[in-house]
């Protein structure tokens, strides 16, 4: 315990029921431990008085709530320091009183005890799916954690983005099927457990979706049809933007998620695993007029919320409301927050949920200079944490390939998943579209250079990629909506029949497809990112929006590795074969010209013809050439690699490129054929006999290494 | 449930026998001992927790708090851990912090 500080400030001066406190530090905001007492410091505008609460550990009722005298009140913040509190045995929170008058933005409520948008741990949700005591006074409670975690040298990895291979996860999906085999399922912990599958796998940096706090019984209702308790599964719905999910650790009804959630990125880094988190600032769980009161409503409504003239929530998060994110109050939260994680939980980037939001002004209309979106571009903690916008929001407003960027900003490619999606299933006037996005999108990252777009063809939204091979239309059925959820734009291909099947040439042409993709994601210039299990054919039967189901849908079945070894394998090779293969991995645009003076130019196209791209409307085929000497825009030497993609229903002969002399193909991989004859290791690619043509199967692909 | 404390300190050796459940109630029964013990620069400190039922985020923070203070040079031995409380240090990452051993002379 630290010593006792014998300065004059930090004696109490006040007192109330026995309570020793005096007036606090205005910053920083939040709870903070301070010698003998904790500070508390708390934002509101318009507030007319405000109370401490402070509990016992889930105690019902507080054991004291001190009122905040006028002279602990700076500006609009209130702040205060307590003595002699047990760190470890409290629960905090605060009374706000002011108007009620929502026309005017304002919903105080003094009944109601509010949150701490800057509390760094939140009780009330400590195991997953235990049953609440909804007669409780204060739900969400405010608690302390301590900053003790031993990280041993521990810091961000900082893997260059291009080097990036991402894994999407649901943290409690990954390893709650009974048979991932964990001894704790759907944690942290569970996570920590499955490392050697993800090294194997070859995968270096895991996105999680939302582990902040949520309260997974949010909008949960009883699935008329089959009693099914439908809940907030996938999070994305803010209780509090510092706290992590403590049903996600097994250690959460201790009280110890802070220190699981830091063992787990601990071991990932020390494994080469980069953590990217998936963060909501979008919206908060409190919805609209309607919706409940815990914090920020309560607190400073019109401060933290974009309303509309009359009082009510703009909702562009299609979810009730909309965070005030570009009021410089809600902007320094979110700075706070992210620089929390960064340096605190050590985390390598920040996925931003529906980020178009975050480039609207305090009115809605979108800003072309955001001053949030700018200030997290430099700010000085987070400059070498990886920041990926979903650049649209549920608005209407789209800005994939113009998001404002700062020289910084990443984007999930959208247009990458629905062109590759429409190639693979073999729709007409593609090609000149998808010989773009294979070279990383310069037609909407010029400047941005290849790193600007995340590659994915599949992602927590939509189909997984054994659905989009199996299904024409989504089977929403199950989220008790009517089928009217979700999207229905797929592009997906059913391969002759709907749903599950035990045919075989079916099955066998979906596993193809699935290969297909698989090796377009990893030979296109940019960062690619795989869903967490479609390496192994996880399906959610059907179901292309999943947000409110905790079981065998959402759950990843481990058994899935044996069904499908032939796909786990496909998807472990053909991840090893971008790790080897630097020509693959460019920071830069390709300028298309030979500037290392090879005989060839760094990226060439080609068609059934060498030398000659067919660019026509009905064109079904295309094939590419990366030159190694060009590999990592001319500072590496690579082989040189040729990929031919064939997704017309005949076999077509392509003419290979004449390679320089002493040079010759190798087969690397062919997606016609069977395991293990559809992608051989690294180094050990056998040599083609016929050096001048290849037959490429119907809906197949096929690369050679030149070497 | 409470929480029963008894330490002693000997040839540069602090033990510390629980037995209880160290939660946030209790947790400050075994702090007072650690802060007693850390002025007297044990070369190594060795809990008896074999009847440790139980332990908490509070108990976990003191043990924290004792690795931290006596520094990386001084040995921390927990001797016979009950099966939760080696899970729960192996989740926190604590497990790295201490030796576990079966047996160490009373």
């Amino acid at each position: 315990m630290a010593e006792f500080d014998t300065r004059i400030d930090y004696y109490p001066t006040h007192e109330l029921n026995g309570i020793k406190y005096r007036r606090g530090r205005v910053l920083p905001f939040g709870a903070t431990m301070v010698p003998n007492g904790v500070n508390f410091s708390i934002y509101s505008s318009t507030a007319t008085s405000c109370t401490l609460v402070l509990f016992k550990k889930n105690a019902e009722l507080p054991f004291v709530e001190i009122p905040f005298p006028d002279e602990f009140i700076i500006g609009n913040v209130y702040s205060m320091i307590v003595f002699d509190l047990d760190f470890e045995n409290l629960e905090y929170g605060y009374r706000m009183d002011g108007p009620f008058d929502p026309g005017n933005g304002h919903r105080f409520d003094q009944t109601k005890i509010l949150s701490d948008p800057y509390a760094k741990a939140i009780g009330g949700r400590d195991v997953w799916l235990a049953p609440p005591n909804w007669e409780k006074l204060y739900p969400f409670r405010s608690r302390l954690v301590f900053e003790d975690f031993d990280w041993e040298g521990d810091k961000p990895l900082e893997t260059p983005t291009e080097d990036l291979i991402i894994y999407e996860m649901h943290v409690r999906s990954f390893t709650n099927h009974p048979s991932s085999g964990v001894k704790y399922k759907g944690t942290f912990a569970g996570i920590k457990e499955k490392i050697p599958y993800l090294i194997d796998l070859g995968v270096n940096c895991l996105e999680l979706m939302p582990i902040y706090e949520f309260d997974e019984y949010e909008h949960s209702k009883q699935n008329p049809e089959t009693g099914e308790l439908l809940v907030n599964y996938w999070g994305y719905s803010t209780l509090n933007f510092f706290a992590p999910k403590s049903g996600y650790a097994a250690t959460g009804k201790y009280g110890m998620q802070v220190d699981e959630l830091k063992t787990l990125i601990k071991e990932l880094h020390k494994n080469g695993i980069e953590v990217l988190l998936d963060v909501v600032f979008n919206h908060t769980a409190e919805g609209d007029h309607r919706g409940p009161t815990i914090s920020f409503k309560g607190i400073d409504n019109k401060t933290y919320y974009m309303l509309t003239p009359e009082g009510y929530y703009y909702n562009f998060s299609g979810t009730g409301n909309t965070l005030n994110c570009n009021h410089p109050i809600v902007r320094n939260m979110v700075l706070d927050c992210l620089r929390y994680w960064a340096s605190e939980y050590h985390i390598d980037g920040f996925r931003f949920d529906l980020a178009a939001i975050l480039g609207r002004s305090q009115d809605g209309s979108p800003l072309s200079n955001p001053p949030l979106l700018e200030s997290l571009a430099y700010d000085p903690v987070l400059a070498k944490c990886k920041l990926i916008a979903e650049a649209w929001d549920a608005g209407g407003l789209y800005l994939v390939g113009s998001f404002p960027c700062y020289g910084r900003w990443a984007e999930w490619n959208g247009k990458y998943r629905d062109t590759i999606r429409k190639f693979l299933k073999g729709d007409e006037g593609v090609v000149g579209d998808l010989s773009q996005r294979v070279q990383g999108s310069p037609d909407m990252y010029l400047e941005r250079g290849a790193t600007a777009g995340i590659n994915f063809i599949t992602c927590h939204d939509g189909f997984t990629l054994n659905d989009l091979v199996s299904y024409n239309q989504k089977h929403n059925e199950a989220n008790g909506e009517n089928n009217n959820d979700g999207n229905n734009e797929n592009y997906s291909w059913n391969c002759g029949w709907e749903g599950e099947t035990d045919d075989e040439n079916i099955n066998k042409l979906r596993h193809k497809q699935i290969k297909n993709a698989l090796t377009i994601l990893m030979v296109s210039q940019g960062v690619p990112m795989i869903l967490m299990g479609d390496e192994m054919g996880r399906t959610q039967y059907g179901n292309n929006n999943t947000y409110c189901h905790d079981t065998i849908i959402n759950w990843l079945d481990w058994s899935l590795l044996e069904k499908n070894t032939d796909l786990h394998n496909f998807a472990r090779h053909m991840i090893h074969f971008r790790h080897k293969h630097p020509v693959l991995r460019n920071k830069f645009h390709f300028q298309n010209r030979d500037y290392k003076n090879t005989g060839f130019p760094d990226i060439s196209f080609h068609g059934t013809k060498a030398w000659q791209a067919d660019w026509a409307n009905t064109s079904r085929v295309f094939a590419f050439m990366l030159d190694g000497g060009h590999a990592k825009n001319g500072y590496l030497n690579d082989d040189i690699i040729y990929v031919a993609m064939n997704m017309y229903w005949e076999p077509l002969s392509f003419e290979l490129p004449q390679l320089p002399p002493g040079k010759n193909w190798h087969v690397a991989v062919n997606t016609e054929k069977s395991t293990p004859s559809d992608i051989y290791p690294f180094l050990k690619e056998p040599k083609m006999q016929n050096q001048h043509d290849i037959t490429v199967w119907s809906r197949s692909i096929v690369i050679l290494v030149g070497k | 449930m409470s929480l029963i404390v008894n330490s002693e300190f000997s040839n540069d050796v602090a033990k510390i026998t629980l037995s209880g459940a160290l939660d946030s109630s209790t947790a400050s029964q075994l702090n007072e001992t650690v802060q007693k013990i850390i002025p007297q620069s044990p070369k190594e400190l060795v809990m008896f927790v074999e009847k440790l039922d139980f332990m908490s985020s509070a108990g976990l923070r003191v043990i924290i708090y004792a690795k931290q203070k006596l520094g990386p040079a001084v040995n921390l031995i927990l001797v016979k851990p009950q099966e939760q409380l080696v899970e729960t240090l192996r989740m926190t990452g604590l497990i790295f912090s201490v030796n576990i051993v079966d047996n160490y002379p009373e």
